[in-house]
């Protein structure tokens, strides 16, 4: 059989011909590897000689020039992307190409670049790497030049911005400057001053929103999964609604339902001479929309621990006589602790990460996400000390992180075997019972109302002032209007539109497929450096959007990957940062699947691709669904991640949305907030329907047990 | 190739493809102004010209910090609107460029004085007084007095009730706080500012927010162009303006296109169309109260006589300089902005 390796070299003959630099000399062919090697700039030589000595070294075919290979492909792709920028300067138009003056790549130093990676997958599986099976391979090499150049990177350069001295040259009054502000750090609140610093702020609101959330979220699973009502499917809905909308959403309705003018308030004045306050604008405000917004994704988790539970353990227990309680207690809730972790991990850092709300309803409350944020956009910017935030917000998620991790690894939580198993789900414990009931149909109230006041919102002409039903809000944002040359799009919000639903619709595959491949190595192959691997792919899970953004404004705004300002540099932010749901998702549902499946697959002379692909993938098509929708509206409704990254030619919805709301203009955020939520809910319903047609649950009746 | 690669490098030549098509001829502009005026006034140039505008409103402070960002790769080729100090420190950063628009004289004097002082790297387009305005339904019900100068504001009645842009981010609060300073002096001004401190509730990201929450009735008093008060009052909100007795400031909102743009030729065509009366008469059909600096355009009746108003002499040239501009902001910071 042919090596692959072979035609990675013919890549790299194809890409020698296209423009090698982005914005540098020649077009086609001229300005390529080959037309400028030719031409005598030093600078690209090296990548044309490690081409020809890695051609050789495929040719030749053994152990020791496979190593060879790897090392000179190495090489060469670091060159590729080093020998311009590294220094961080831009790019001078006005000075000859060197090796200090380099333009940011283009299209055939890209695809050169994926090509000397390919030739360092193959040669690995050369060396016997993964039982020499080149598909993982690949799979490992080109994972971690993802993991290595859209988030290593980028975080490093966080880190040299921390690191940069101060005015008189000191790196140690650089870092003090930098992380030692007295509005991050400072007790005053307990003292009875009036703001505590930023660090407490968050991780007092992370808390506070993460206990909230998961304790909502178990309850609302509990109603789901284990008490017989029909308003089951209701539930299901009503929880999930807050899932598709951008979390400040549920802030602006707070403001609408409590604000000084909201509709409460003002019946509160008018029936009970209440004076209207401004308490919703503090630190209260943000933890009710938070919790509000973020209890959905709580409760995904739990409820899809809750029913991977087999009911045979818990039938067991019930017939060993032990009570409802103690069946719950000492059965079922040890088996969900790992959902209840991460329910309550995932909250806490969505809470960290959230900027819209501490935004719009902070008012003077700042947390760690929203002062990186007022760092940034003022006149006095200061990336410095953006960056010290940036920094001190990462600790914090990756040390939340680690913790629960450390917690979880104890225990295995392998339910479902390849073997048979059946059976009833326990009931719940009378006073449990009444519990779970009253809290989900209480938050479920609340919610409705939320949802009512967006809706009613969206259509009144002004609310609190003028509840007369108009279109006029819809229009304003979407108007299209006749000019002399054609159709003019003239409302403000087309734009922004557009790309937020090109954008999320082109991420949220390849993000699923990226995060579950390396669900996949992580969970079933055996490589060195798996937990280095393991560690590195989940560390952006823990990195905050707004460090995201910020760190993607300091590496991608200079070569060699100058992309700011572009749509790629919005595909990459959301796979980077949504992957790791991918792989979380993905792990999950690895550990409850037993390797005698994967194993009894291969004796029966399967290879690896086909075991994922016939074996492995099917069971998996719950988490493919979970991923994919995750990840499509984790990026039409982020902000945090986004507010840096958005251009005049690719404006994000949620951003667009923020200024509206910035400038009190409140009847067209609604009404763009209701089409977003209304897009998502059908593209959701729609995923669902061609993705999950073929869920793996438990099956109770017969037939379908037959036919699985 | 194993079968999974191969569709990988479909999805990649997937979005080469994309990236390819989405770029096309379109002008980039920063716009500064409400963003009511600033779409209408893009849609009107893509209407008249058939040139797309792809905008996005940013505040004043944050558009000059975001065009500073950019500076070794700009990404948009024209700043519509925002108070004149900010682009004339652009231009004294070399941010923007020079530009001989043939239209400029048909503009009022003190749009053409901002481009002289600039060595005409702006242009005035705009101007507009400095005030408040309260809500007089809430002010009735509470049996409050409206504050009729500067000073006023230190009423004590006043508790939570007042809204200000924070001067960082937005070019109407960097009026202000340049105002005071002229009015005061430098440390009297801040001492002001520090006794008003309880009074506001915010310091809001953006300069027409508080005067928009005053219309709303989420807060008492919103500290803004008089411009954009009259705006919230034609709309049918109970607001009233109020020019402060004791002296006030105004801004000479400003045009600047932007150094090394991506697409100069758009930037000059849309410069050049900015300056006509026939652009400039729009303003007032999108809601937009300012005075323009056409002069065929005639103010807008409803909007304040400057004759009327006790203006100081703002010193453009000193207080849009690089120098001056981050003294204030840095000292607002240090004894305003932090310590909330």
């Amino acid at each position: 059989m042919l090596r692959p390796s072979f035609l990675w070299l013919v890549t790299i003959l194809v890409a020698s011909l296209l423009p090698w630099y982005a914005d540098g000399p020649g077009g086609f062919v001229s300005g390529g590897l080959l037309g400028l090697a030719l031409s005598g700039l030093a600078a690209v030589w090296p990548v044309a000689l490690a081409a020809i000595a890695v051609l050789a070294f495929v040719v030749l075919d053994t152990r020791a020039s496979a190593l060879a290979t790897l090392l000179v492909s190495l090489a060469a792709a670091g060159w590729i992307l080093a020998s311009g920028g590294l220094s961080g300067l831009p790019y001078d138009a006005e000075l000859p190409l060197s090796l200090a003056n380099q333009p940011a790549i283009g299209w055939g130093a890209t695809l050169a670049f994926f090509a000397f990676l390919g030739l360092m997958g193959d040669a690995l599986a050369r060396r016997g790497v993964m039982d020499g099976d080149p598909f993982g391979t690949h799979l490992l090499v080109f994972a971690s030049a993802v993991l290595a150049v859209f988030v290593l990177f980028p975080l490093a350069q966080v880190f040299q911005e921390v690191l940069r001295p101060d005015a008189a040259g000191s790196v140690a009054g650089g870092l003090a400057d930098h992380l030692l502000g007295k509005d991050v750090w400072g007790l005053s609140c307990l003292t009875g001053g009036r703001r505590c610093g930023m660090v407490w702020n968050s991780i007092g609101l992370g808390v506070a929103v993460g206990l909230a959330t998961t304790l909502l979220g178990l309850a609302a699973a509990l109603f789901i999964t284990r008490i017989r009502t029909p308003f089951s499917t209701p539930a299901r809905l009503i929880t999930l609604l807050p899932l598709v909308t951008p979390p400040f959403v549920v802030g602006l309705a707070l403001i609408l339902l409590f604000g000084r003018s909201g509709s409460v308030t003002l019946f509160l004045w008018d029936a009970f001479e209440i004076r209207p306050s401004r308490w919703i604008y503090g630190p209260q405000g943000v933890w009710l929309a938070q919790t509000l917004g973020l209890t959905p994704l709580a409760f995904m988790v739990i409820h899809a621990t809750l029913v991977s539970v087999s009911p045979s353990i818990e039938e067991a227990a019930s017939t060993l006589r032990a009570s409802r309680w103690r069946t719950f207690r000492t059965v079922t809730l040890p088996l969900i602790r790992p959902g209840l972790a991460n329910a309550f991990l995932l909250t806490f850092i969505e809470s960290l990460a959230d900027l819209g709300n501490p935004l719009i309803l902070g008012g003077g409350f700042k947390v760690l996400a929203s002062g990186i944020y007022f760092k940034i956009v003022g006149a006095q910017a200061d990336l410095g000390e953006a960056a010290g935030l940036g920094v001190i917000l990462l600790v914090i998620s990756l040390g939340v992180f680690l913790l629960q991790t450390l917690w979880l690894r104890n225990a295995s939580f392998v339910t479902i075997t390849g073997k048979g198993d059946g059976g009833q789900p326990a009931r719940l414990a009378l006073p449990l019972k009444a519990a779970v009931v009253g809290v989900t149909l209480l938050w479920g109230a609340f919610i409705l109302t939320v949802y009512g006041t967006i809706i009613l919102g969206s259509f009144a002409t002004l609310w609190g002032r003028d509840y007369t039903l108009t279109l006029a809000n819809y229009v304003d944002a979407f108007n299209v209007i006749a000019g002399d040359h054609g159709l003019v799009w003239a409302g403000g919000a087309w734009n922004s539109f557009g790309t937020t639903l090109m954008l999320s619709t082109l991420a949220a595959p390849l993000t699923a497929a990226l995060g579950l491949l390396m669900a996949y190595l992580i969970a079933r192959r055996r490589f060195r450096g798996r937990r280095t691997f393991e560690f590195a792919a989940m560390m952006s899970f823990a990195m905050p959007g707004t460090v995201i953004g910020l760190a993607y404004v300091l590496a991608f705004n200079t070569p060699p990957i100058e992309i700011t300002g572009t749509a790629f540099i919005l595909v990459i932010a959301f796979i980077s940062r949504n992957m790791p749901i991918g792989v979380r998702v993905g792990l999950a549902q690895f550990s409850q699947l037993d390797p005698s499946l994967d194993e009894a697959s291969t004796t029966l002379g399967a290879g690896p691709g086909m075991t994922l692909r016939r074996v492995l993938f099917p069971l998996l098509k719950p988490a493919v669904a979970t991923a994919i929708i995750y990840a499509f509206v984790a990026s039409v409704t982020t902000l945090s991640q986004v507010i840096f990254l958005v251009s005049p030619r690719y404006d994000w919805a949620t951003t667009y949305i923020i200024g509206l709301v910035e400038n009190t203009n409140y009847g067209r955020a609604i009404a763009y907030s209701v089409v977003l939520i209304v897009l998502l809910i059908l593209v959701v319903a729609f995923l669902q329907l061609i993705l999950s047609r073929v869920e793996f649950r438990r099956v109770d009746d017969k037939t379908s047990r037959e036919t699985a | 190739m194993p079968k999974g690669l191969n569709r990988a490098a479909l999805t990649a030549v997937g979005l080469v493809a994309f990236a390819g098509a989405a770029s096309a001829d379109e002008l980039v502009m920063y716009c500064s102004v409400q963003q009511s005026w600033c779409e209408a006034t893009a849609a009107a140039f893509t209407a008249d010209t058939g040139v797309d505008v792809a905008m996005q409103r940013k505040d004043t402070g944050a558009a000059l910090a975001q065009i500073r960002a950019e500076a070794s790769n700009p990404q948009a080729d024209v700043w519509w609107g925002g108070s004149g100090d900010a682009h004339i420190q652009a231009a004294s950063e070399d941010l923007t460029e020079a530009y001989e628009s043939p239209n400029i004289d048909q503009l009022q004097d003190w749009a053409i004085e901002q481009y002289e002082t600039a060595d005409h790297k702006t242009v005035g387009i705009y101007s507009g007084v400095l005030g408040w305005g309260y809500n007089t339904e809430f002010f009735d019900r509470m049996g409050l007095k409206p504050p009729l100068a500067w000073s006023d504001l230190e009423n004590p009645d006043y508790e939570g009730e007042i809204q200000v842009a924070n001067p960082n981010t937005s070019g109407t609060a960097y009026t202000a706080l340049a105002t005071l300073v002229q009015l005061y002096g430098e440390d009297e001004a801040f001492e002001f500012l520090k006794r008003i401190d309880d009074n506001i509730s915010e310091y809001t990201q953006s300069g027409t927010a508080g005067i928009r929450a005053a219309a709303l009735g989420e807060t008492g008093i919103g500290i803004a162009f008089l411009h954009d008060v009259i705006q919230q009052a034609a709309a049918g909100f109970p607001v009233k303006a109020v020019a402060p007795s004791d002296g006030t400031g105004y801004e000479i909102g400003s045009m600047s296109i932007i150094a090394n743009a991506p697409d100069p030729e758009l930037a000059k065509q849309f410069y050049d169309w900015a300056l006509t009366a026939k652009a400039q008469s729009r303003a007032l059909e999108a809601g937009a109260y300012q005075i323009q600096a056409n002069k065929a355009v005639a103010p807008p009746p409803e909007a304040p006589k400057l004759e009327d108003t006790k203006l100081i002499d703002y010193d453009f040239a000193k207080y849009g300089s690089a120098e001056t501009r981050s003294h204030l902001l840095k000292r607002w910071d240090d004894e305003i902005g932090s310590q909330r």
